[in-house]
């Protein structure tokens, strides 16, 4: 009787959200993908016309290679800073740790916007080059697909010291010491102890970067525009403007399918790399 | 104690910080500026491009209706997922281990997708209003968060007090309230602020998700953003800036900001 009550208490607490995510996300989301295998010219035809048009094949690799570049570079310089604000003293430590949960805190159309005034052709760096001479007319960096990748860095490296600062806490101290006391270099003990410890956390990292990166919308329209096209703003394009609403559920299926793939096979990953589970 | 790491790694940090604040003061530069166009460092000091965010009839209305969206969304998924974090925390054996899955769902698909689907299956086909449709985009963005928070904060709490409340003889929803709810008082209003500020910023949901007359703040400034290019944008995003400095400022004296570290 008292399990059954209890059983009941749990079900009847968690049904509200659970029915507003099965109606409102499950159901909708299923009907997008299954009406791009519902389609009266057979059930791949949108895929075969998604894939058999030269464009959207390049908008596909291009998102891919935005993504990929962000990912890496994100990776690099956030494992960098988190390893040092990881060993400075509190005080700073909490200091730096403030000044990356600020911009992460601030909206993405903001933290685009920013880049848009930096890069654009009278922009900031334009008219600084300009006035120290190094360039004697304005470059335009504005809609090229490395504005798009250095403002999705800058949209990123945020979360990756936060969540890298996390694993690097977590690694304890006496591992370290046990290294150096058998006398490891600092760079063999941080290649060879601290490195393989953080791998996990570095998958975790690099799988919110790279879908991040991948299905953003609102920095690839700001700082690439049409002429860069990704997935996110070909998804909008054919349905606002195109009205192609059998074209954007299929950019969006890809777009689903990719994220989630990506998300179990480096999940998987970083179980089997973790170092401290075997 | 440990080594110091190499200069060559300090510098770079500070190269780093240098590139994630630097572009925010660009912008807070930017809206002070008494030109008509954008500009860093500002020539002249006004606030004219303040006054003139609300002096824009279609700022003031998506101010008001992003305000409205982010209270009323962040509210339903507070009632909504309070009690499901309870659940799965305090009902763990009981519940099928595909409900925590589930929660995290609307982690896993893509926002955009999210807004496109609600577009086409919940305001098109089903014919919702398209406020009432926003309403649960946001709703469904932001309840992870509530859930993740509340959960966090539930993991530390001593159930056995709650129990000895109920033998005591407190009927359990009054124990709720008066017991497990105060205890975990920091964690929901940490909950509120974070899912308030991620519904306040939110593009990709919303996208999707306007209509005749009904939009939200983000995307008034990407479609203002497209035709001027004149410092009210600097403006607003200095408001959006203000705002986050009010919420770090409340999560510091709730939880403490390294909560958000791990």
């Amino acid at each position: 009787m008292q399990t059954i009550l209890k059983r009941f208490a749990g079900w009847s607490l968690s049904t509200p959200a659970t029915l507003v995510i099965l109606l409102f996300l499950v159901v909708p989301v299923a009907i997008t993908i299954a009406t791009t295998f519902a389609d009266e010219g057979g059930v791949l035809a949108p895929y075969l016309t998604f894939f058999s048009s030269g464009f959207r094949r390049t908008v596909l690799w291009r998102t891919i290679e935005i993504s990929l570049a962000t990912t890496a570079i994100s990776l690099v310089i956030g494992f960098l800073a988190a390893y040092v604000v990881s060993k400075a003293p509190d005080r700073l430590k909490s200091l730096l740790i403030i000044a990356a949960v600020f911009p992460l805190l601030t909206g993405v159309v903001v933290r685009s916007f920013a880049w848009l005034i930096i890069l654009g052709r009278e922009g900031i760096l334009n008219s600084f080059l300009l006035w120290t001479g190094i360039a004697d007319q304005p470059f335009a960096m504005l809609y090229t697909q490395w504005s798009v990748v250095v403002a999705m860095v800058y949209l990123f490296v945020p979360l990756m010291i936060l969540t890298l600062v996390g694993v690097l806490e977590n690694i304890p101290d006496d591992v370290v010491q046990a290294s150096a006391s058998l006398g490891a270099t600092p760079a063999a003990t941080f290649r060879q102890v601290i490195f393989p410890l953080a791998v996990p956390g570095l998958i975790v990292g690099a799988v919110l970067v790279f879908t991040g990166s991948f299905t953003a919308y609102a920095t690839p329209q700001l700082l690439g525009g049409d002429r860069q096209m990704v997935m996110g703003t070909l998804m909008h394009q054919r349905a606002m403007v195109a009205f192609d609403w059998v074209g954007a559920s299929t950019v969006a299926t890809i777009m689903v399918v990719i994220t989630i793939a990506v998300v179990l096979l480096m999940s998987r990953t970083a179980r089997r790399l973790n170092p401290m589970a075997a | 104690m440990t080594a110091r790491p190499h200069p060559a790694l300090i510098a770079l940090t500070i190269a780093v910080y240098l590139f994630l604040i630097g572009p925010l003061i660009i912008v807070f530069g930017a809206a002070l500026s008494d030109t008509s166009y954008l500009t860093f460092p500002p020539q002249g000091l006004t606030l004219r491009w303040f006054e003139n965010i609300f002096e824009v009839a279609a700022f003031r209305r998506t101010i008001v209706t992003s305000l409205q969206i982010a209270f009323l969304a962040t509210g339903i998924a507070l009632l909504i997922g309070i009690p499901a974090a309870y659940a799965l925390n305090r009902h763990r054996i009981q519940l099928p281990s595909w409900l925590s899955t589930l929660f995290v769902l609307p982690i896993l698909i893509p926002e955009i997708v999210i807004g496109f689907s609600l577009l086409r299956s919940v305001a098109v086909d089903a014919g919702l209003p398209i406020f009432p449709t926003l309403l649960i985009g946001h709703t469904i963005l932001v309840l992870p968060y509530v859930i993740r928070v509340i959960s966090a904060s539930l993991a530390g709490f001593d159930f056995s007090i709650e129990e000895a409340a109920i033998s005591l003889g407190s009927p359990p929803a009054k124990t709720f309230f008066t017991i497990v709810l105060p205890n975990v008082r920091s964690g929901v209003i940490v909950a509120f602020i974070l899912a308030f500020i991620t519904s306040i910023n939110d593009v990709s949901v919303s996208l999707f998700l306007t209509g005749p007359g009904i939009s939200t703040l983000p995307i008034q400034i990407l479609a203002h953003v497209e035709q001027f290019f004149d410092p009210t944008i600097a403006s607003v995003s200095v408001l959006l800036m203000l705002l986050t400095v009010a919420v770090m400022a409340i999560v510091e004296r709730t939880l403490g900001l390294t909560f958000l570290a791990k």
